[in-house]
């Protein structure tokens, strides 16, 4: 049942997770060291482009009578609104970009390009994701609370409707994320509700304009030119945003889904110090194989261990910095999950898949399946097979596992 | 005055009609990559011209770009936000320009280089025309009246000179300088340290009503204030405006106040107020709200702020979240983490930077 005590899980001492934190502050320090006019004109270049490919999606659309126009319109501000909402937004207001003290790519002042508000995402996913990243029960990101993505979640009927949520969730990615903070569930209570009131007409007052610049004040203004039609604008608009929520999401999904991204319980938060935090992003996250595109079209989530050690480093240091947390996780013996980025988004629907079914139709206990683990699974090693770290002492439980099926399709 | 109201109102009103197209930015946001001066959001200007004044200061004149109508009144400090490294940095200066200098639009601050100050020594010797600045509204009590009073004082010191510079252009323009009893007492270490000193000697000799005294300190040594008799006899009957460095004030405050007259006495400590004195902890005021709270060099802003029962933002209480940043409007604060050392103008994480003295943060 997810993971209860973190240094057990782990197979360090408390030492050991002491000068693990020492080592990953140097690399903060370090990278914070060095912070320059090189970072400041790369995120200046990033925002021009992004505005340019934008402005050019809009001018393209004028044309959208014409085939190629409309497809080149709609493809330039699909990417447009992704670069802004990953590798921009999602990062300025995480305050990646803070230490350049510009008030217009500032995490206090960005409002991004999507129906929800800034300001509520940031509770949200700044506090409540990043600091109680994969808790069951206070982070949310952990199934949004509609799906159910951890067999540490018991079954209820609703979750048969795992895929087709899901896929909902993923076309409409922008609303759900919009919709996350203002808790329906807490407006129940009269306490909040006044709170819950305030943040409801705050969202209303910005999907509403995002909603009337993409289906109403652009279509309109193409409608005027001879080569667009009103319905033309409409439909393309309305494809880009739709293109932008479903990578948006996948990349997302991949960050803490797939096979290999361990759930805890709220137990690990006791006492926990820097290194324990450390350790909970560390094994909490997935990466995605990625070069220098596909990173950049993640907004740099391809180093989503990096991002949830160090959420307010610069996204673009983020590669460099993998370098090292790959080394430190070879010297401490941790895993280091990161896979390609079609196989992990497949392991997501996977497990989606999977936990629509309730208990018995699971083989995998809670203590050992694919979403999550305990410290429990290595009960099995005996004393004789106790290994130096994490990632040896998981090796050593599969080959036992594989040892025992061997051993009973044998002969008797 | 009129046209500029018109102009700035239908700038407004072509904003509010473009906004819904760029919304969630503004029309700024897209034509400050054309022109970054195109921005009524963040004010900025562009350096035009850099003049040198003394061996170690020199007078920046700055054109504003849109959005700058707020005049100034003689006496002034502006924000001037300079990009170094990557990093915007806030410094105030006071404007020695009169209040809209009429045809050309622009403004200028003098800076002097200190020892210490790598941004003032930048702004001195580093920075080209040309280059693009942000700008802070002007701002400060240290004002001239119009009209001035019939008798004035001006006591200045070193770099103290230049909000009274701007008073004196002001005067000069509008014809005040003859029908008002000035007396100007200035100290510099020596004679070419004095900045804008053809200017001042040139103002002097055609208006018999300012009279100027130059003290060279090294040789004359520093102007005593208990014996202020001898060098203005009637400076009880004469409204003041001292600025210079805090011991020169802080003796000029305590013998205004001792002849009971501290309500004559007008005082600009900007020269104190940017020293490089600084402690572990120190008194934080918190402005909106109103509270002072001293904290040692281990309490957060947001710990000391909650114990004085300020309504603080908060959020992960880790420095991971940046959902707490509140501007520093005075003095500095150390991150508590690394020891990097915040100055005004900077945007700070209250739940991990602690005060490094005493310290303004606007919430």
């Amino acid at each position: 049942m997810a993971i209860s005590d973190v240094e057990a899980f782990v197979h360090l001492t408390d030492a050991d997770i002491h000068a693990l934190a020492t080592e990953l502050d140097a690399i903060r320090r370090d990278v914070e060291d060095d912070l320059g006019e090189r970072d400041a004109r790369y995120i200046r270049r990033t925002i021009a482009t992004q505005r340019g490919l934008d402005v050019a999606g809009r001018v393209l659309l004028a044309f959208g009578s014409k085939r190629v126009a409309w497809w080149a319109g709609t493809g330039s501000l699909a990417l447009a609104k992704i670069i802004e909402n990953m590798e921009i937004a999602h990062n300025v207001l995480h305050g990646q970009w803070d230490w350049m003290n510009d008030p217009e790519i500032h995490s206090s002042t960005w409002e991004w390009d999507m129906v929800g508000v800034s300001k509520h995402w940031r509770r949200t996913h700044n506090v409540s994701h990043h600091k109680y990243t994969n808790i069951l029960g206070m982070d949310d990101d952990v199934g949004y609370g509609v799906l159910r993505v951890t067999r540490d979640e018991p079954w209820q009927p609703g979750h048969l409707l795992n895929l087709p949520i899901n896929t909902m969730l993923a076309v409409g990615f922008e609303w759900g994320i919009g919709l996350q903070h203002l808790e329906a569930r807490e407006m129940l209570q009269p306490e909040n509700r006044a709170a819950t009131a305030e943040r409801l007409k705050e969202f209303g007052t910005k999907a509403g304009r995002q909603l009337a610049k993409d289906f109403l004040v652009f279509p309109a203004l193409t409608s005027l030119s001879p080569s667009a039609r009103f319905s033309s604008t409409l439909k393309a608009n309305l494809l880009a945003n739709v293109i932008r929520n479903l990578w948006t999401n996948a990349v997302i999904f991949c960050g803490h889904f797939p096979d290999g991204a361990e759930k805890f319980t709220t137990t690990d938060m006791a006492g926990e110090g820097q290194g324990q935090w450390y350790l909970r992003q560390m094994l909490g996250s997935a990466n995605i194989d990625a070069g220098p595109v596909l990173g950049f079209m993640t907004g740099n989530l391809s180093y989503q261990i990096e991002h949830h050690l160090y959420p307010d480093l610069p996204s673009r240091r983020l590669a460099e910095i993998s370098v090292r947390v790959r080394a430190l996780c070879d010297k401490y013996d941790l895993p280091y999950t990161s896979g390609p980025l079609l196989v992990q988004y497949a392991k997501t629907w996977r497990t989606i898949a999977k936990l629509s079914l309730p208990e018995r139709f699971l083989r995998a206990t809670a203590d050992d399946a694919p979403e999550t683990r305990s410290e429990r699974m290595f009960d099995a090693l005996g004393p004789g097979e106790r290994v130096r770290g994490l990632k040896s002492a998981i090796a050593a439980v599969r080959a036992r596992r594989r040892g025992n099926r061997q051993g009973l399709a044998g002969p008797p | 005055m009129a046209w500029v109201t018109t102009q700035a109102g239908l700038g407004a009103a072509v904003r509010a009609l473009i906004s819904p197209v760029t919304t969630p930015l503004l029309p700024d946001d897209y034509l400050t990559l054309i022109n970054p001066m195109w921005s009524a959001r963040e004010l900025r200007g562009r350096i035009v011209e850099l003049r040198p004044e003394t061996a170690d200061s020199a007078t920046l004149v700055i054109k504003p770009g849109w959005g700058f109508t707020t005049d100034h009144r003689p006496g002034q400090y502006i924000g001037i936000g300079l990009l170094v490294d990557g990093r915007w940095r806030w410094r105030s200066y006071s404007l020695t320009s009169p209040p809209r200098a009429t045809g050309s639009r622009t403004l200028s601050i003098t800076v002097k280089a200190m020892p210490e100050g790598f941004l003032s020594t930048h702004l001195v010797g580093g920075v080209r025309p040309g280059t693009v600045v942000r700008l802070a509204a002007p701002q400060g009590n240290f004002v001239l009246p119009d009209p001035p009073p019939p008798s004035v004082l001006f006591l200045t010191a070193g770099s103290g000179i230049t909000p009274v510079m701007s008073m004196l252009r002001t005067m000069d323009r509008r014809g005040q300088l003859d029908g008002t009893d000035i007396t100007h007492v200035h100290s510099a270490p020596t004679p070419d340290d004095v900045m804008f000193a053809d200017e001042l000697q040139a103002l002097a000799g055609a208006h018999s009503g300012y009279r100027l005294m130059v003290r060279a300190t090294r040789t004359e040594g520093r102007l005593d204030v208990s014996r202020i008799d001898d060098v203005v006899p009637d400076w009880r009957d004469r409204q003041t405006w001292a600025c210079g460095p805090e011991g020169l004030l802080a003796d000029v405050e305590s013998a205004w106040a001792a002849a009971g007259i501290g309500d004559q006495l007008h005082l600009e400590r900007f020269v104190a107020g940017r020293g490089a004195v600084r402690s572990g902890g120190g008194a934080v005021t918190f402005a909106r709200s109103g509270v002072t709270r001293t904290a040692d060099a281990a309490t957060s802003l947001l710990e000391a702020g909650e114990q004085a029962g300020v309504r603080m933002p908060f959020g992960c209480r880790m420095g991971i979240c940046h959902t707490c940043v509140v501007n520093l409007v005075d003095g500095r604060v150390v991150d508590l983490r690394n020891g990097t050392e915040h100055e005004p103008g900077s945007r700070v994480q209250v739940c991990v930077t602690a005060p490094s003295g005493d310290c303004v943060v606007d919430i």
